[in-house]
């Protein structure tokens, strides 16, 4: 069946209050600019309380439902039947001719929930739900009722038109992109990063990353890496403004004067501070980073101390109680995982000490830190000026 | 830009984009079609053909066309092993063949072949006595490459299938020539080589486009089925554009031949004394470390290996000055893959992972080598100052 509309479910944002018409808005938005690239063309409208993508030209169900799970606010997609209002007899008529083609195997379970938002229809809903059960069972004999369990639910909604809908394909929930402020998301070539940018997202944060690449330790191939997994998270969070800063010669001075041992975690600590730097010139507020409690030693409670103190903006670390399965299917499942494991990210390995510290203390690592006072500003001041401006769709 | 890796392309040259480009306008006819655009088509084929014999001496009869170097590879091994397997299930090869080779004798040993991996010297040249010596009653196919693709060693053809046909007169000798056709003269039937890989990339030449040669004395099956194109033995559309192609490339390729090969060998010589008076550097592939046998090498590939610095490092230093080379192995996270010419040379371990591929063509200049060199003395300390401990 060609359904003329999709009705879209939104749960959180129906309790925004006076704020809601925002989140509408901001719904409305995303599914528009989500239906961009896919065939044919539609109307995004907002009526009492409700979303519709009404399709105007041909299209393909699939696609649409697809592009429709990308979209963070989301609920549930329910393909609807779209009638003008003709009286109740042909309302009965129409109720049953969607069952008809809805199901064609009639061996089952229904149950009616009839909404009567148009006060002025004159059948209330209550015997909406009985004359449209008595109506259905009376056409196809081998259907039953069941009002705790039923395998249909079919919706009836008297608006101004009248839809009729029993399917509803989940979406992925959470809040519109855009209504909860934006934040800097630190990107690596990684598993875990573009998850951790997936799962802020979905609270509505807008995502800006930034990449700290360092050739020619790291190849050109790694960056495009990055770039094709901040497209992918893309699909979901909208625009990405990536931004791309040459990290080399603040590795190469880490690595000249500080102790090996606490190479990562000193690097770490200047990467989370060029981020902030970026981060509050663009207007983000906080920082997003995959890191999780024990992954690796950059990643011990005491390592994240550390390299937390560098920073006033709050960092968000959305996988800091994952285990690195749930981070590989939750990557799945958003598309990232292929694009992570591909090979170019260790190119860098020269610059990880064979046993790094474990358990740092803030204090020791700041006596370290001194030893770069002579370049440091410098440096750091240098990089942020390569930063490279990258907008991924 | 200052371009060293040739080994893995080469720019095609003008004079083949344009013949190309107007065989694609004009001559765009199915070769198989009975009506004239056929005819045409057919006739830049037959042309491509007699062009390609004659350069290798052969009848044009013998020569297949193919997608490329790893598909003449298939062709003549798979062809081969399963066309002859009656007379035995034994093939020889070396250690150090490009992976069409390689993956297909592992598929052949997967179909119950039993494939003997020859050695090579420290210089990476099979040795004819060791050839002779793996011979045995039930060899149906000896396969050694002509030049070999990272160290630019080059076997001597001709000896080793005397030595291997003296013991069995039957046993079919193919060759991967996709490094030195172009660059050594190359006649199948006075050296006794049965089967020929050709590559037209290589050379100046398309993409997409090879040719394998089948002595007419080789019983070979197809593995490609479909319309009977080129007398069954490779069905498909031909090629035609790529075909004209190839064959004008290989044309150019061996007018000039004398004279590009003695230009290559003087830039050889002088990339590797120069390499050599940079600290902890050493050359791969070159007979007893001496240049003087230098000519006993492929004129176009230097191996050099760089002590304490990582091959994929270096390489992106020179890329960043618009220089590009190749590294033998690429980096992978945590197992670099390991090359197999290099660890067969008995290269010592350390150097593997840095060593890298500078390879010329006719239109690599002394000024570009000049230019490599001293971008390499310049980056060679400052990476070495950064290295692992």
């Amino acid at each position: 069946m060609k359904y003329p509309a999709f009705l879209i479910k939104y749960a959180e944002i129906a309790i925004k209050g006076k704020n809601r018409y925002v989140f509408e808005d901001a719904l409305m938005h995303r599914i528009k600019l989500a239906l961009k690239y896919t065939d044919g063309e539609f109307a995004v409208t907002k009526s009492q309380g409700r979303v519709y993508v009404n399709c105007l030209t041909d299209y393909d169900e699939d696609e649409v439902i697809a592009a429709l799970q990308t979209v963070f606010g989301i609920n549930a997609i329910c393909p609807v039947v779209k009638l003008a209002d003709e009286g109740f007899d042909k309302l009965c008529e129409e109720a049953v001719r969607y069952i008809d083609e809805e199901y064609p195997d009639k061996n089952r379970t229904f149950k009616v929930f009839a909404k009567r938002a148009r006060k002025t229809y004159p059948v209330r809903s209550t015997e909406m739900n009985c004359a449209l059960g008595e109506a259905i069972l009376g056409a196809f004999p081998e259907m039953k009722v069941d009002v705790h369990e039923p395998e249909i639910e079919l919706h009836v909604e008297v608006r101004e038109d009248i839809y009729i809908y029993s399917r509803q394909v989940p979406g992925p929930g959470g809040m519109p992109v855009g209504t909860n402020g934006k934040a800097m998301l630190l990107l690596s070539g990684g598993i875990d990063s573009p998850v951790a940018g997936y799962m802020i997202a979905k609270r509505g944060v807008k995502i800006d990353a930034v990449y700290f690449h360092a050739p020619p330790y790291t190849s050109e191939r790694a960056k495009q890496k990055v770039i094709d997994l901040a497209k992918i998270v893309a699909k979901y969070t909208g625009t990405i403004c990536l931004h791309v800063i040459n990290f080399t010669d603040i590795q190469l001075a880490i690595y000249e004067k500080c102790p090996h041992e606490e190479l990562t975690i000193i690097m770490r600590r200047y990467m989370m501070r060029i981020a902030e730097r970026i981060a509050l010139e663009n207007g983000c507020l906080g920082l997003i980073t995959g890191e999780s409690i024990g992954q690796v030693a950059s990643q011990t409670v005491q390592s994240l101390a550390v390299t937390n103190e560098v920073c006033t903006l709050p960092v968000f670390r959305p996988l800091i109680g994952f285990d690195k399965q749930e981070i590989i299917e939750v990557s799945e499942k958003i598309g990232t995982f292929e694009t992570s494991i591909l090979p170019y990210e260790d190119c860098c390995t020269i610059f990880v000490a064979k046993h790094p510290v474990t358990k740092p203390e803030a204090k020791i690592i700041r006596r370290s830190e001194t030893k770069l006072a002579d370049c440091i500003d410098e440096l750091v001041e240098k990089a942020i000026e390569t930063d490279e401006v990258l907008n991924v769709i | 830009m200052i371009y060293l890796d040739n080994s893995a392309t080469t720019r095609t040259f003008d004079e083949v984009t344009g013949c190309m480009t107007e065989i694609m306008r004009d001559t765009f006819g199915n070769p198989s079609s009975m009506h004239m655009a056929g005819v045409e088509a057919e006739k830049e084929i037959r042309k491509a053909k007699e062009t390609l014999a004659g350069i290798l001496k052969v009848d044009t009869k013998e020569i297949v066309f193919t997608s490329g170097g790893t598909e003449s590879d298939n062709l003549a091994l798979i062809g081969c092993a399963t066309a002859n397997r009656r007379d035995g299930m034994h093939l020889i090869t070396t250690a150090v063949e490009h992976p069409a080779v390689l993956e297909t004798m592992k598929y052949l040993e997967e179909q119950g072949f039993s494939v003997t991996y020859l050695g090579v010297s420290r210089d990476g040249r099979v040795d004819p006595k060791e050839l002779a010596s793996a011979v045995r009653d039930d060899t149906i196919l000896v396969s050694v490459m002509h030049v070999n693709n990272e160290i630019g060693a080059v076997n001597d053809l001709e000896e080793l299938s005397r030595v291997a046909k003296a013991i069995k007169p039957g046993i079919i000798f193919h060759t991967d020539a996709v490094q030195s056709f172009g660059k050594f003269r190359i006649y199948p039937k006075k050296s006794g080589v049965d089967l020929v890989s050709v590559s037209g990339h290589k050379i100046h030449g398309p993409k997409g486009v090879g040719l394998l040669y089948i002595s007419d004395k080789v019983k070979i099956k197809p593995i490609l089925f479909g319309g009977g194109q080129q007398k069954g033995m490779r069905s498909g559309t031909e090629n035609v554009p790529g075909i004209a192609g190839l064959a004008l490339a290989a044309r150019m390729s061996y007018e000039m031949l004398d004279e590009v090969t003695e230009k290559m060998y003087e830039l050889k010589r002088h990339f590797a004394e120069e390499l050599l008076k940079l600290d902890g550097v050493s050359l791969n592939g070159i007979p007893d470390d001496d240049l003087s046998n230098i000519r006993e090498t492929s004129p176009h590939i230097v191996s050099a290996s760089f002590e304490g610095v990582r091959a994929e490092v270096l390489l992106h230093a020179l890329e960043a000055k618009e220089i590009y080379v190749s590294s033998g192995s690429a980096c992978s996270s945590n197992k670099p893959a390991v090359s197999a010419t290099l660890t067969a040379i008995g290269l010592d371990r350390s150097l593997l992972d840095s060593t890298l591929r500078f390879s010329f063509s006719c239109e690599t200049g002394m000024d570009d080598i000049d230019t490599a060199l001293s971008v390499l003395a310049e980056e060679l300390p400052k990476l070495r100052k950064y290295s692992r401990h």
